[in-house]
């Protein structure tokens, strides 16, 4: 990462309107390229198949990627952070019991109940990490790698082999992850609500703005007087609630929930923030782009088994298009780097 | 993230730029030998050689002494613990994560890391048993899933090297690719029939006694990595790279070829780590070993190596390799899920960075308390 990136990173809107043009447009092309790779599946799948655009697909598909997409939002808020939170996957499958298994027990609690317990759940997980980053000096990685395993293990300490099956959730709670507004599931909506949330947030309050120029340069930011421990530990603790929520979504959806729910979710996450265009070294991308890359993913792993082509490729697929993805970014970052110097000198 | 922390050591190696590359290797050590130490390098002075054997020696000896702690303990109050039986088991467990450990030590020295290796331990699974199913012969197969690895290795080294990404990123990626490769060779089906010539010797032990026969290739692969690492110029120049990438350079290290060589290593260990898994469990699989880099990577941590790399030793390493295996395996003797042993491997792997970070902290601070008071030598700070 050159210091012509960083620059450009953390330069507010307004101050350099012409770098800031460059940089949006390379922002746009990415998020264009998905929506247009998007299409280009979807049409070359449903010409052969037309029986993919049928409603009910595109529904689940929609199911799918409203999951996904809430945790790739948390992951891009902590990512965009210069962090990265590997343990989501286990913090959905954590919160999903617990709020399946409350609901078991008590089949006539109010829903919001058990909702707001899965999304402490979430937040509780995402604070442990949070604190252990800030005050313990960890670096991200080791310690979300950690906790990915220790969140996994107390699912299965608390689950051991047992399974909460759809018939034994209560009807509400189940439509609840049917049901639909104007034909669009309750899920989408709760998805799209927290993408707009986390968009609004991240583009235009302090709070947001503070947390790119922490991941740009976290030294600059400290000097810059923004508290870069307490945004960091926001970060994972929003990572961490909206991991909670997706868990609660996830138990909505399939109904069958066991300790393994959510296992490797992480590495569908991880790609689709960065598919997405959101630097792995931070201060740069936005939700809309990993939503996009959440999107993308999932009708990927819905268009693969209808052109016939067998399930064990998906990932290898996702793998590859995370190596293709910083490939690109690596390229463009250079080419914004040139273009700036050009234009700098050209001012000068 | 915290890597600022390691600023003050990074900046002094840095001055020290001019020197030859051997004399800034020599100077890299120190600068984090005790994890648990102050950066002693932000003070710029060298110690002597006494000096840094001590505090090489603080971290790798708790490991150490916490792992003998855990198998008297374990011997004492965990049934068959103690048995030669077990003894085996317990070396057989633990052989992938020593093997795979040792290659890694070296990338993470260097400052890099390398989360596919479990990916590679499961695609040369699944290619042994794709090929054995083929029909061709044993013999044959064994050095080309060596080779597999070496090549996945290289895949990583490139992005890493020549593509300038982001290792964590790069082998997130290739964790996702290697691991769906495997599944595209193999499918969720297992190949078994391997010949029993093979898997016994695996699974046996050295002339009836308790000494399992993995036990000796490892030793072997352990005592020439370790003198590679502490001996050789080789050695020296992960150090050099780890505490300082821009310092090394200019000191005339070939960084860049260097990690691209220990990814390629790392990757032809843990392609033999999936022949003798395979061969152990007499299993082919296309998820053999998923998991395992965490596993590693704890071992890694936990024996004194730094994420941030530029230090580390190799017994320490060695070390925490048995404590973490002889917790698990006292814990599974006792009757505690596999899947629940991650906790314990999970909260190892964090609390073996931060213990040292706590404690560098403490000392730090202390030191900074005993500083403030004026002494008879040194004038009073102003404002003190």
């Amino acid at each position: 990462m050159t210091t012509v990136e960083d620059s450009v990173r953390t330069m507010p809107a307004r101050a350099m309107p012409a770098r800031t043009s460059v940089l949006e447009r390379v922002l746009r092309a990415r998020e264009i390229s998905i929506v247009l790779a998007l299409a280009l599946l979807v049409l070359v799948t449903a010409i052969g198949h037309p029986s993919f655009v049928h409603s009910q697909s595109i529904r689940d598909i929609l199911l799918g990627a409203a999951i996904l997409g809430v945790l790739a939002v948390g992951q891009t808020i902590v990512v965009i952070t210069r962090n990265i939170d590997l343990s989501v996957g286990s913090v959905l499958g954590l919160s999903a019991f617990a709020a399946g298994t409350l609901l078991m027990n008590h089949p006539g609690m109010p829903i919001i109940v058990a909702v707001l317990v899965g999304i402490a759940v979430g937040a509780g997980c995402g604070l442990v990490n949070g604190l252990l980053v800030r005050f313990g000096d960890v670096p991200a990685l080791v310690v979300t790698l950690g906790t990915l395993y220790a969140y996994r293990g107390v699912a299965y300490l608390w689950a051991g082999g047992s399974q909460i099956n759809a018939d034994e959730l209560p009807d509400g709670f189940l439509k609840f992850g049917t049901a639909t507004v104007l034909g669009v599931p309750y899920l989408v909506l709760i998805a799209v609500a927290v993408l707009v949330v986390a968009g609004v947030v991240l583009r235009s309050y302090p709070a947001g703005r503070q947390l790119y120029a922490l991941g740009s340069s976290p030294d600059g930011a400290r000097l810059a007087g923004i508290p870069v421990g307490r945004r960091t530990l926001a970060a994972f603790l929003a990572s961490g609630t909206l991991a909670g929520l997706a868990g609660v979504l996830f138990a909505a959806r399939f109904g069958t929930v066991d300790a393994a729910a959510g296992n490797g979710y992480e590495l569908n996450v991880v790609a689709a923030v960065v598919v997405g265009g959101v630097a792995i070294f931070g201060g740069s991308g936005s939700v809309w782009g990993a939503a996009l890359g959440a999107l993308l993913l999932t009708t990927i792993g819905s268009a693969l088994p209808v052109l016939g082509v067998d399930q064990f490729w998906q990932q290898a697929i996702v793998g590859a298009l995370i190596l293709l993805a910083i490939g690109i970014d690596r390229l463009i970052a250079a080419r914004v780097a040139a273009a700036l110097k050009k234009r700098g000198s050209h001012v000068r | 993230m915290s890597a600022d922390s390691d600023r003050p050591a990074a900046t002094a190696t840095a001055t020290a730029a001019a020197a030859t590359a051997d004399s800034l290797a020599d100077a890299a050590p120190p600068a984090g030998g005790g994890r648990a130490g102050p950066p002693a390098a932000g003070r710029g002075a060298r110690q002597g050689p006494g000096a840094q054997l001590g505090r090489l020696a603080s971290w790798d000896l708790g490991v150490v002494v916490l792992a003998v702690l855990v198998i008297v303990v374990a011997s004492a109050s965990v049934e068959n613990f103690g048995t030669s039986r077990n003894f085996t088991f317990l070396v057989l467990d633990l052989l992938p994560i020593a093997l795979i450990a040792l290659p890694m030590t070296f990338v993470i020295v260097t400052g890099e890391i390398d989360l596919s290796v479990a990916s590679t331990l499961g695609l040369s699974s699944a290619v042994m048993g794709s090929l054995w199913n083929h029909g061709m012969t044993i013999e044959t197969i064994i050095p080309l899933c060596i080779v597999l690895g070496a090549v996945l290795g290289a895949v990583n080294g490139l992005f890493v090297t020549v593509f300038r990404l982001p290792s964590l990123a790069v082998t997130i990626g290739t964790l996702a690719l290697f691991r769906g490769l495997a599944l595209v060779v193999l499918g969720d089906t297992a190949v078994a029939d391997f010949p029993a010539q093979y898997t016994n010797w695996v699974t046996g032990t050295v002339g009836g006694s308790a000494v399992p026969n993995v036990l000796i290739p490892l030793a072997a692969l352990a005592v020439v990595f370790a003198v590679v690492l502490h001996a050789t110029p080789v050695g020296r120049w992960a150090f050099a790279a780890g505490a300082s990438e821009q310092a090394a350079r200019f000191a005339g290290i070939r960084v860049g070829r260097l990690k691209f060589w220990l990814y390629v290593v790392t990757g032809a260990v843990a392609g033999l780590a999936g022949v003798l898994w395979t061969l152990r469990y007499s299993s082919a699989r296309a998820d053999n070993g998923s998991g395992l880099e965490l596993a590693v990577v704890a071992a890694v941590l936990l024996g004194g190596v730094s994420i941030f790399g530029g230090r580390g030793t190799l017994p320490g390493v060695l070390g925490g390799v048995v404590l973490l295996a002889a917790l698990q395996n006292a814990m599974r003797l006792s009757d505690v899920s596999n899947e629940s042993l991650n906790v314990v491997t999970g909260a190892l792997l964090v609390v073996s960075v931060l213990v040292p970070n706590l404690i560098r902290r403490t000392r730090a601070a202390v030191s900074r308390a005993r500083h403030r008071r004026p002494t008879p030598l040194s004038p009073p700070l102003p404002g003190s």
